[in-house]
């Protein structure tokens, strides 16, 4: 085996690629070539870091040196000062490496110093269109352990010991879900896993796809052993190309080895996994929406029960899981179903990973031990809001979930406490907001979303959600009253109640707990006629103030010729006299204040 | 309007699909795939042809078809933009981008301008959050994005 002295890892996740990452792989190659390296570092491509704010990310081994927002033109030089002279370029190091002129490694650096991880151990380590890179890491181990040290139901007293619960949304316990799976008996049984990722701002799926898929082909097959199934669906989403090449090009490697296909093994257990797109619809998350999906028709959710595990896919019993719960898997096996149950909360037991986003300063993928706070994930680990700016809320769970404020920053994470709280952990999304976000306007996006992709089965839901938005429309365009405000309260509560499946049930959410913790704002709109953060346009106007000099720039540049100089005589000498804006003609572009001379700038927007 | 183009050669791609598939359960959404890949849309005609090949009744494909955002039944124009408007992007001001793009192009959401050039939508996280706002065309992404660059992008697709 060729031994290398130094590995250079590039990020290949979604983020990365979008910035030109494979290109500085390349770049990188021909440099090691050109400087005659090239037997001695190795350049690997990898999945995702996590930390996807300072894309594009290089790691140097042995020494854990993190480059970051690495660009093709410094790709020479880390090839020429660092990896042939040994000399660490520290101009282009993460900004955290360096501290009083110490370089840190990737490990000692706070992003990552306080994360934990386990479904994402792999990313960012391996290479994961390399099977032979995930066998070196343990890979398969507890597949070979499954099939031939334990039976079926030691598998999943393992996991019940485990006490893991389903990391798609619900959380619902997994070893209970497998035993329910195992105990109906038929000719054909499936296990499926839901890769339909569809909550805006979470991507740790198709992390995980793109960085490990072979952990999610392993935990699969270890669930087909253990719930008695020989054929196994990927539904993921079409957006997700890379994901999808990736998991592709991982089931052709496990067939070529045994490890997926007839006879596994030897053990004369079979398994198969097939990949089947979605097209689209954020619906097909929902278990027997994805079920109706991958048969063929419109991805309408069924009424429950009959459960999957008794009636699923072709009617046939079915399990199915979420990337991250099966990402789990493979570890609890190695390790013990105790080991992982020791990290966590009682309630939440092992690690959760998160996708960090909005007003964050580092953007990324983080996976953390349940329990931890939010305050540590949002300040400690994503850096806070970034400009100085004032943090406002928290939003977890996506669209189904809720907004937390800056009092609910203590609470440790995890499935119950989330809940009672009005919000729920969801896919594990995680979006930041500060002082300039409007409370309002991120409860009609939210409704905005579920209204677009509501099904349209069941009425409480597909009518309740549209009447939702157009309150909120109202309300966000100054035509809003209190009345409006306790008709929204009472029919959130209702689609609530009323819906068919999850999505409806959750769709109000948003509204509710940001009713609850930001009446001002709501309030604001109403009575005021207000958007104190200057978000909803409709609500603002535009004046021009005394510091006007009369030059005219703004009615020039503006669409609807409504600023006029109509006001006082501000100059004797030239007789200039200020401009006025017409509010009842002013579409709120904001072209005047732009136009308006810096160092004068005599237009205010309130 | 963009331009659609149906012969004998492309029908022939998709029967082949069909034919290779047909000894799995395949149902229906694979060979929608397909058809929208090859066609660029997936029209009456398309459906008409699904039908008869797969034994599914044309209102079944219809009901499918119009259920699932990434199949339309129109053509689309030579670039497609798609502005996230994921939430991550949605509270870093992706709104600003698409207003600009809306302004640029004189067409709105969903729409394909006049030369069959750009169809402008608004699409679901796009999963490069790290970069919002982010917005895509065709396969290339921008991220990190300011309505004043909107104009300079567009021009390098104009010709």
């Amino acid at each position: 085996m060729q031994i290398y002295r130094s590995h250079v890892l590039i990020c290949g996740g979604t983020g990365c690629t979008s910035s030109k990452s494979l290109l500085i792989k390349d770049e990188m190659i021909s440099e090691l070539k050109r400087l005659g390296i090239h037997n001695e570092v190795q350049v690997v491509m990898t999945g995702c870091f996590g930390l996807c704010e300072q894309g594009p990310i290089m790691i140097v081994y042995p020494e854990g040196t993190f480059y970051s927002k690495v660009k093709i033109s410094d790709v020479k030089r880390i090839a020429e000062e660092h990896l042939l002279k040994g000399r660490i370029v520290k101009d282009l190091l993460y900004y955290e490496a360096l501290e009083d002129e110490i370089v840190k490694s990737v490990e000692e650096v706070d992003f990552y110093s306080k994360q934990m991880r386990i479904a994402l151990s792999n990313c960012g380590v391996i290479d994961p269109e390399n099977i032979d890179e995930y066998i070196a890491f343990d890979g398969y181990q507890a597949l070979i352990k499954a099939l031939t040290e334990m039976n079926p139901e030691q598998v999943i007293d393992e996991l019940k010991i485990s006490g893991l619960r389903g990391r798609g949304g619900a959380g619902f316990p997994t070893g209970l879900k497998w035993e329910f799976a195992a105990s109906y008996k038929d000719d054909e049984k499936y296990v499926c896993c839901n890769a339909d990722e569809g909550d805006p701002g979470a991507f740790m799926d198709r992390s995980i796809l793109e960085g490990t898929p072979h952990s999610v082909l392993e935990a699969m097959t270890i669930a087909g052993y253990a719930t008695g199934a020989n054929k196994g669906y990927i539904y993921v989403r079409a957006e997700y190309p890379i994901a999808v090449s990736r998991l592709e090009i991982a089931i052709k490697q496990a067939k070529e080895y045994g490890l997926l296909g007839d006879n596994i093994l030897d053990t004369g257990f079979d398994f198969d996994i097939e990949i089947r797109l979605g097209a689209g619809a954020f619906v097909c998350g929902e278990e027997t929406a994805l079920i109706e999906s991958i048969e063929g028709k419109r991805g309408m959710p069924r009424t429950k029960p009959p459960f999957p595990a008794e009636k699923g896919i072709w009617g046939k019993p079915t399990l199915i899981n979420n990337v991250e719960t099966f990402a789990n898997i493979p570890a609890i096996i190695l390790k013990g179903g105790k080991w992982f149950s020791s990290i966590g909360i009682p309630d939440s037991k092992g690690t959760k990973v998160f996708a960090l986003g909005g007003k964050i300063t580092n953007t990324g993928l983080v996976e953390i031990p349940m329990g931890t706070t939010l305050r540590q994930v949002i300040y400690d680990i994503g850096g806070g809001c970034p400009d100085n700016k004032k943090f406002k809320a928290v939003q977890t769970g996506g669209p189904s979930g809720g907004c937390l404020t800056s009092e609910h920053l203590d609470t440790p994470i995890g499935y119950d406490n989330l809940v009672k709280l009005g919000s729920m952990m969801g896919s594990g999304g995680m979006i930041v907001m500060d002082e300039d976000n409007c409370m309002v306007d991120i409860a009609r996006y939210f409704l905005d979303f579920t209204c677009d992709e509501s099904c349209g089965k069941c009425t409480p839901c597909r009518e309740g959600t549209k009447r939702l938005k157009e309150l909120l429309d109202r309300i966000c365009t100054g035509k809003g009253t209190l009345e409006d405000l306790s008709r929204l309260e009472e029919l959130a509560y209702y689609i609530q109640d009323n819906s068919l499946c999850n999505l409806g049930q959750s769709a109000p959410n948003p509204v509710i707990s940001t009713l609850k913790h930001f009446r001002d704002e709501y309030l604001a709109h109403v009575i005021d006629k207000k958007c104190p953060t200057g978000v909803c346009k409709d609500l603002l106007q535009y004046f021009i103030t005394d510091r006007c000099l009369g030059c005219g720039s703004c009615a020039r540049v503006c669409p609807k010729d409504c600023i006029t100089p109509t006001g006082e005589i501000i100059s004797e000498k030239t007789g200039k006299r200020r401009f006025v804006i017409d509010n009842s003609k002013c579409i709120k572009c904001g072209a005047c204040i732009q136009a308006c001379p810096p160092k004068v700038s005599a237009i205010v927007r309130q | 309007m963009a331009k659609l183009v149906m012969n004998d050669e492309l029908f022939a791609e998709l029967k082949t699909f069909i034919d290779d598939n047909k000894s799995q359960t395949l149902g229906l959404m694979p060979v929608l795939h397909k058809a929208q890949d090859i066609f660029g849309c997936i029209p009456l005609e398309v459906q008409k042809f699904i039908s008869k090949e797969m034994h599914v009744t044309v209102a079944e494909i219809y009901g499918v078809v119009t259920f699932y955002s990434r199949f339309s039944t129109e053509p689309v124009g030579d670039h497609l933009i798609g502005v996230c408007l994921g939430t991550a992007c949605y509270v870093k001001g992706s709104q600003k981008i698409l207003d600009e793009l809306i302004k640029e192009l004189g067409i709105k959401q969903e729409e394909t301008t006049e030369d069959g050039k750009f169809t402008l939508t608004a699409t679901r996280c796009v999963g490069a959050c790290g970069l919002a706002p982010v917005m895509m065309i065709d396969d290339d992404v921008y991220g990190r994005l300011s309505p004043k660059q909107i104009s300079d992008i567009l021009s390098k697709y104009k010709n």
